[in-house]
């Protein structure tokens, strides 16, 4: 399908819906998880699959329908009271949750779907469904046909024994008045009328005693207002669907000719008129299956939660937009630096613009930067159901708690994140947490709790994953890393070196490698994708108590924060995060180890010290290093090196340009940056250097393993 | 090349590089823009110059002279950086002087004689006569992508 098809739009829509459909749907199946459900609860999950299902039904995705339809059922008998919620069926709930989400993304990316699961779901939803039903299911007919809905009335009495659409001829009195809104959404009565007499024998009267004279007429406003009397054999749901699209936009009663009983309610609360199928009913289910979503949703979202406008927009023009500030930041730098030189009394008109010229800049780029924000919680959702899935397979009881769901992280963070945090997750329901044994011999709760919080930490996001399993086994961690000769047998580690041992590439602890975890690709692989996204990661373990990764992110991947150094005339921008501090090298704390390895000290420790400028090539080695400028680099390992530079100059956001990597690929160089006076300064790896720099001055072998 | 009867136009620009003249396919021209300090990439081949801020993008510049291996000229004003785009790469090419742009057909080309196809691949496409000038007529693939897998 190509992009100006209409319906293929349609179809992109529907989809975005369902991620919103079925996200709603998570979180109230974790309410209902937590206890805390009340009959809403329900209701918004039924609504959430109905609603998926219709739009389904509406592009013809059968295996789609076919499933949602049978979720649908199970949860309609749990609204209706007929099935109580047992956290057997919640988590059959959950496994169903999930795998319609597989569904509706195997049908998004039209990809064939294993049905092994679906219909093992299938099977065991079908146990709660009585017999009637599930044949009923078996000819799903999304025609709109103007069938008998099944749904019963809540008004009427003894709801089991006899629907009222078993009389063969009933009637009903309609009386039906617009509200201004329903011919501002573009409705018309017309149409609905129309719809009415080809129900049955109609009898249309319309009342105009409600018009004004000519001078206070206000054109836009309905006055006319009409009562039917319906003869038909319509059941009476089939008379309220006619009226679906100006629900709560008219005021409506219908009421039965026959008993004369009114049932009419205003249509805002119609969908009380939806509960369930009583067991007896056996027609196919028709409801009203091509309605757009989006009617169904009006109704379906609660007054409370006063949905907030939102405005979905290409992510292409989002970044245009970034880039374009990035240009007004380099443009406004570029302007004060010429503003400066140009001599003007700092109290000049010009300057004092500028000055409000800066600050406005920043707050537009705090803003845009807001744009690609999104909060965690849909990467969060998604680490339930690997808790879910991972617990199942190795059989543990675990609970996820989350906190901190609503810390916005930029989107492409969030997007790279997925992996690694699945990753990280894994790993703590497999090793992190002992299994139920173990858990009752330490006196632990059977269930295993495993957390995953997110915050906001100065100017950085943090994200936890901990576990309150045994914690790391350290004895074990380092006879394993000898043993794969990753340090030698002799090595005598501090306990957080041995933790960092798990990051080693080619480490792995579990005794047995398990389907879940412990496929070769380790702990090494998440590190490197956070270092990539210019985070860190680092670990505390209390033996017994359980293990915390910690990782900490930038908030944007668009700026960083950096220091602007000098070396050998060119201008070069590290990092802020990673420079602990500044040194000045004098003779007392510079000392020469071997020719052309210096170390420095500080605070009583020995740091090595690199020569930025010979490192990048850009100058000779230099014979003294006295009274140079040094930068305290500490690496995510909690390595220490310093590196020598001419001048330290500022420090300063700089916007982040990425170099091409496909043309060259200059070693310890991450990125690019353009700086005030239009000129492109590089922004450095100082891990990528150091480790360079280790390697070519020291090739020993336990340093070598460290920088690998 | 696809049809050799009808006469496919096609517009050349030519630029001199150590007193030899050279052109490009003006298709992949993006644009042309005069020398500017180029900041150095650490332990880059030689050819490359750097990379210079192109308003807001990040620029890679080589200078053609050297990636051809030929004799490099000391810098004057009149050297000038042509913008190529290639396989939706851009790169800058270092050039001595940017000449003229010229209108040709397809079968005003000539392949070049095969002894130069020798050694390697040849980054000379065609030739050209033009007032009795040998033009020589480069193939960009050849130039950025060599350095590409050099780079691999």
């Amino acid at each position: 399908m190509t992009s100006p098809d209409p319906m293929a739009e349609i179809r992109a829509s529907f989809f975005i819906e369902c991620e919103e459909l079925l996200e709603a749907m998570q979180d109230e199946l974790q309410v209902m998880d937590d206890g805390a459900d009340d009959t809403e609860t329900i209701n918004i999950v039924f609504r959430a699959v109905h609603s998926i299902k219709g739009g389904a039904g509406a592009f013809g995705l059968e295996p789609l329908v076919r499933f949602a339809h049978r979720y649908e059922t199970v949860l309609d008998q749990v609204r209706s009271g007929h099935l109580t919620v047992e956290p057997d069926l919640l988590k059959l709930f959950f496994r169903a949750a999930d795998h319609l989400s597989d569904l509706v993304r195997a049908c998004r990316d039209e990809l064939d779907m294993p049905d092994a699961e679906g219909q093992a779901i299938l099977t065991e939803l079908n146990k709660h469904v009585t017999e009637d039903e599930t044949e009923a299911d078996e000819e799903i007919d999304f025609q709109p046909l103007g069938l008998a809905l099944d749904f019963d009335l809540p008004d009427l009495p003894d709801l089991d024994a006899t629907p009222d659409n078993s009389s063969p001829q009933s009637g009903f009195r309609i009386t039906f008045a617009p509200e201004p809104e329903m011919f501002e959404t573009g409705n018309d009565a017309v149409p609905i009328l129309r719809a009415l007499c080809d129900m049955g024998d109609c009898k249309v009267t319309c009342h105009t005693e409600k018009i004004p004279t000519l001078v206070e007429l206000a054109p836009e406003t309905p006055y006319l207002w009409w009562t039917i009397d319906l003869h038909t054999q319509a059941h009476k749901d089939e008379v309220t669907s006619v009226f679906e699209f100006v629900e709560g936009l008219c005021s409506l009663t219908i009421s039965s000719l026959n008993d004369g009983m009114t049932t009419g309610e205003t249509l805002p609360s119609l969908l009380e008129l939806e509960t369930p199928a009583p067991d007896s009913e056996l027609l196919p289910i028709t409801e009203e299956p091509l309605a757009p979503p989006i009617v169904e949703r009006k109704v379906s979202t609660p007054p409370p939660t006063a949905a907030k406008s939102v405005v979905r927009v290409d992510l292409d023009r989002i970044e245009r937009l970034v880039n374009l500030v990035g240009e007004l930041v380099i443009n406004q730098a570029m302007l004060a630096q010429s503003l400066e030189s140009s001599g003007l009394s700092p109290h000049s008109d010009a300057m004092n613009g500028l000055e409000e010229f800066q600050r406005l800049t920043r707050d537009i780029q705090d803003s845009v930067m807001m744009i690609r924000a999104q909060p965690v919680k849909s990467l969060f959702q998604r680490m339930s159901r690997i808790v879910r899935e991972a617990s199942a397979a190795v059989g543990k009881d675990v609970r996820l708690i989350t906190e901190g769901e609503t810390t916005e992280v930029d989107k492409t963070v969030i997007e790279r994140l997925a992996d690694p945090l699945t990753h990280m997750i894994r790993n703590a329901v497999d090793h992190g947490l002992e299994n139920t044994q173990d858990r009752a011999a330490a006196g632990k709760p059977a269930e295993g709790q495993v957390r995953l919080t997110a915050a906001h930490r100065s100017g950085r996001v943090i994200i936890e994953v901990s576990d309150d399993g045994g914690g790391i086994d350290r004895p074990s961690v380092m006879q394993i890393a000898i043993d794969k000769g990753l340090i030698p047998a002799d090595s005598a580690l501090s306990e957080s070196e041995i933790d960092n041992l798990l990051f080693l590439p080619g480490f792995s602890t579990a005794g047995t490698v398990s389907d879940l975890s412990g496929r070769g690709v380790g702990m090494d692989v998440v590190r490197t994708s956070i270092q990539s996204l210019g985070g860190r990661i680092s670990i505390s373990s209390n033996r017994g108590e359980g293990t915390t990764f910690s990782i900490s992110l930038p908030l944007t991947l668009a700026v960083l924060d950096g220091m602007v150094v000098k070396v050998a005339d060119e201008t070069l921008v590290l990092p802020l995060n990673v420079v602990a501090e500044t040194l000045t090298l004098s003779a007392e704390n510079l000392d020469e180890i071997q020719p052309g390895f210096n170390v420095v000290r500080v605070r009583g420790g020995f740091v090595p010290l690199f020569d930025l400028g010979l490192q990048l090539g850009y100058r000779e080695r230099r014979d003294s290093y006295v009274d140079s400028a040094a930068l305290l680099i500490t690496q995510e390992d909690g390595t220490r090196a310093a590196l020598i530079v001419d001048e330290i100059q500022d420090q300063r956001q700089v916007v982040i340009k990425g170099l091409d990597d496909g043309f060259y690929r200059a070693p310890g160089i991450a990125a690019a940056t353009i700086l005030g006076d239009g000129q492109i300064a590089l922004i450095l790896d100082p891990s990528d250097i150091i480790a360079q720099a280790s390697t070519d001055i020291m090739p020993a072998p336990a340093l070598q393993k460290q920088e690998a | 090349m696809s049809d050799k009867k009808t006469a496919t136009p096609v517009e050349l620009l030519t630029f001199e590089l150590s007193d030899q003249e050279y052109s490009l396919d003006i298709m992949c021209v993006r644009e042309i823009r005069g020398w500017t300090r180029a900041t150095p990439l650490p332990h880059a081949p030689s050819y490359m110059k750097g990379v210079i801020n192109l308003r807001g993008t990040v620029l890679p510049v080589m200078d053609l002279a050297e990636r051809l291996g030929l004799p490099v000229r000391d810098k004057t004003e009149r050297n000038v950086i042509i913008v190529v785009k290639h396989d939706d790469i851009m790169t800058g090419l270092l050039v001595d002087a940017v000449s003229d742009i010229i209108a040709l057909t397809e079968e005003d080309l000539q392949p070049p004689p095969d002894s130069t196809s020798g050694q390697g691949p040849s980054v000379i496409k065609s030739l050209t006569l033009i007032d009795d000038r040998m033009i020589r007529v480069l193939d960009l693939s050849h130039i950025v992508n060599t350095l590409r897998s050099d780079a691999a």
